[in-house]
């Protein structure tokens, strides 16, 4: 029998095989398929003449594997000129290492799961402690920082509040028009039905002054920004550049985290203010185009509608908001240790975490102005 | 051009590489030998890496032809490069780990790409090559990050044997072991190097790699190589060459060699 890999020929109880063709990697799945192919009956001693063979370390592998398979059936295995080099190697390197390797352990559903359980609960307490350390750091930079103008860093603040403010100018714009859209459009088709067409105007300037256009702002810049302070400072966590400044006798809590939570607090508001403007004039143009309510008739349904409070309900939050975000951003880029898949994660877990938190915090202070009566 | 010689695993013929103005390689000539140890020396900025990258197909140079057994990367089409690629090894001097995936899956990766293998041959492959560098076997189920320097390293030539490569490209090797790990990494390659039979081409700075393990040197100078026998190149007259073996750094290795050995 000849096959591709194996060349058979039985002698009595001796089968003689010759190897040729690649003994290597690519081949395992063909030669093996071939091997099993073999007629083992009768048989009591296989011998191997590895001939013109090409044979690798899989290659060496493979013999290895089939000698304990012959082995188990009671077929011993010699060599017809020197066993192939490489073949030592691989014996030496595990059959030895089976030797010292413990037997393996058949752990216990329940087990893992007391066990995973208890990991994430440690897991979790051990953040939380991590958080609460963070808040409290943040809290002493920020006492360190302002007793003096150059500890501020004002530079670096001002750069934050471009990055985070300026450049997202544009898409907070639209997203605010597109909002006044919706709005319009959606209590226009509802309120025609009464005709309380004028109320559309309450909904739109109440509408996005108190709630819509800090929250969409803030739920923009969680995604946008949030993950840039995560991913930033978390790459500079890899990088070592966080232990470099540390070791420089620097507190990366002041020249990292706290630019950037100010920058943010400063940038936020700023921005929630162009969202409103932007809000109200595409509930201006809306109004005109849909209803064909003059302007002026707008402005005077607006004045009306809007208490002396609205506009600084909505303004108020943004601080909170941002700084929200950005302990969220910060604390996680400060987490990330190890690998890149970390820093993967993590930066996905601070935008994740901001929006709940800023949902979270704008739930309270619907509350909380409830209760003001405001 | 001549015939391609069946007797170099590496031949590097006349390649050109240019950075907008700059020269790096002006007509650079290496031929690496079947089954040899070659070691490539020069400056920083030398186009040490550059030449690496140039021989693994990763870029183009603008002139000349580079034969990596026999095949010249730079007219291959995709598919037969990647074919290419899987025939030769490369340890990076940082290891270059996937820092997602543990030392087991980092040495299976190259496997699970380019073959179709039973899962224990895989499982068997993977802890071959891991003991074969020296790791300890409860290594395999670590994450780069868990290991140290030296760990790295012996993880990152598992890998770069994932395939039984014949040819195996190593970018300082020993940078940042210290002496210790160091010698017992170059005994690692020396081994590695004779059991299977492989041709090692490795960049590297540490004298003491050159003495023990490289047969043959290649330094990377004026824009070109000069190549010798590891005896031999120790006497070049070049200014370079001469500065780096006869250097006070050198002079004192060369003393230290001299006190051990009572001579």
């Amino acid at each position: 029998m000849a096959g591709a890999f194996i060349e058979s020929r039985r002698e009595g109880e001796v089968l003689e095989w010759r190897l040729r063709g690649e003994w290597r990697a690519i081949n395992i799945p063909a030669i093996q398929a071939e091997q099993q192919g073999m007629d083992l009956a009768g048989a009591r001693e296989v011998r191997i003449a590895t001939g013109e063979a090409d044979i690798d370390l899989a290659g060496c592998w493979l013999l290895n594997h089939i000698g304990h398979e012959l082995e188990k059936a009671s077929v011993a295995l010699t060599w017809a000129d020197a066993e192939p080099r490489g073949l030592h190697v691989v014996r030496e390197a595990l059959d030895l290492e089976a030797e010292a390797r413990p037997p393996a352990m058949q752990p216990d559903p329940l087990a893992v799961a007391m066990e995973k359980l208890g990991r994430t609960t440690v897991e979790r307490v051990e953040e939380l402690r991590d958080g609460v350390t963070f808040v409290g750091r943040i809290a002493g930079a920020w006492s360190g920082a302002f007793t003096s103008w150059r500890r501020l860093r004002p530079i670096s603040i001002a750069r934050h509040v471009y990055d985070t403010g300026i450049t997202a100018i544009p898409i907070v714009a639209l997203i605010a028009f597109l909002i006044t859209v919706i709005i319009a459009y959606l209590s226009a088709s509802q309120l025609r039905n009464y005709g309380a067409d004028i109320y559309v105007v309450d909904l739109i300037t109440v509408g996005v002054l108190r709630e819509l256009g800090v929250l969409l702002t803030a739920i923009i810049v969680a995604g946008r920004t949030g993950s840039a302070f995560a991913a930033e400072i978390g790459s500079m966590k890899l990088n070592e550049e966080v232990d470099a400044l540390d070791a420089t006798g620097v507190d990366p809590t002041e020249t990292l985290v706290l630019p950037r939570v100010l920058g943010l607090v400063i940038a936020l508001p700023l921005l929630t203010f162009i969202a409103d403007i932007i809000g109200l004039m595409g509930g201006a143009l809306l109004c005109l185009s849909l209803l064909d309510m003059p302007l002026q008739q707008f402005i005077n349904r607006a004045q009306e509608a809007i208490a002396p409070t609205t506009f600084w309900v909505g303004i108020i939050k943004a601080p909170v908001f941002a700084l929200l975000i950005a302990m969220a951003g910060t604390f996680r880029g400060m987490q990330v240790r190890g690998s890149a898949r970390e820093l993967g994660r993590l930066t996905t877990v601070a935008v994740v975490q901001s929006i709940f938190l800023v949902l979270l915090a704008d739930a309270l202070f619907a509350i909380l102005f409830m209760e003001l009566d405001i | 051009m001549a015939a391609p010689d069946t007797d170099l695993a590496v031949d590097v013929r006349g390649i050109v590489n240019r950075f907008g103005r700059q020269v790096v390689h002006d007509g650079l000539d290496m031929q690496v030998r079947r089954g040899e140890v070659f070691g490539i020396l020069g400056g920083s900025g030398s186009g040490k890496s550059v030449l690496l990258r140039t021989i693994l197909g990763l870029r183009h140079p603008q002139e000349g032809s580079v034969l990596v057994e026999g095949v010249d990367m730079s007219t291959l089409g995709p598919a037969e490069l990647r074919a290419a690629k899987a025939r030769y090894g490369v340890t990076f001097q940082h290891g270059a780990l996937y820092s997602g995936l543990t030392v087991r899956e980092n040495i299976q990766l190259p496997m699970l790409e380019h073959l179709r293998l039973p899962k224990d041959a895989l499982e068997d492959l993977a802890r071959l090559k891991i003991s074969l560098v020296g790791l300890p076997p409860d290594a395999a189920n670590k994450y780069p990050s868990q290991l140290s320097g030296g760990m790295v390293k012996r993880a990152a030539l598992a890998r770069s044997l994932a395939l039984d490569p014949r040819l195996l490209f190593l970018d300082e090797p020993t940078s940042g072991l210290d002496p210790i790990s160091a010698a017992a990494f170059d005994e690692l390659i020396a081994y590695l190097q004779q059991e299977l039979q492989l041709t090692v081409v490795m960049i590297t700075h540490d004298l003491d790699t050159i003495f023990r393990i490289c047969e043959r040197v290649g330094v990377i100078v004026d824009r070109k190589m000069i190549v010798d026998d590891r005896e031999k190149i120790v006497d070049n007259p070049h200014p370079w060459i001469r500065s780096y073996f006869h250097g006070t750094r050198a002079q004192r290795f060369g003393s230290m060699e001299a006190a051990t050995h009572g001579t």
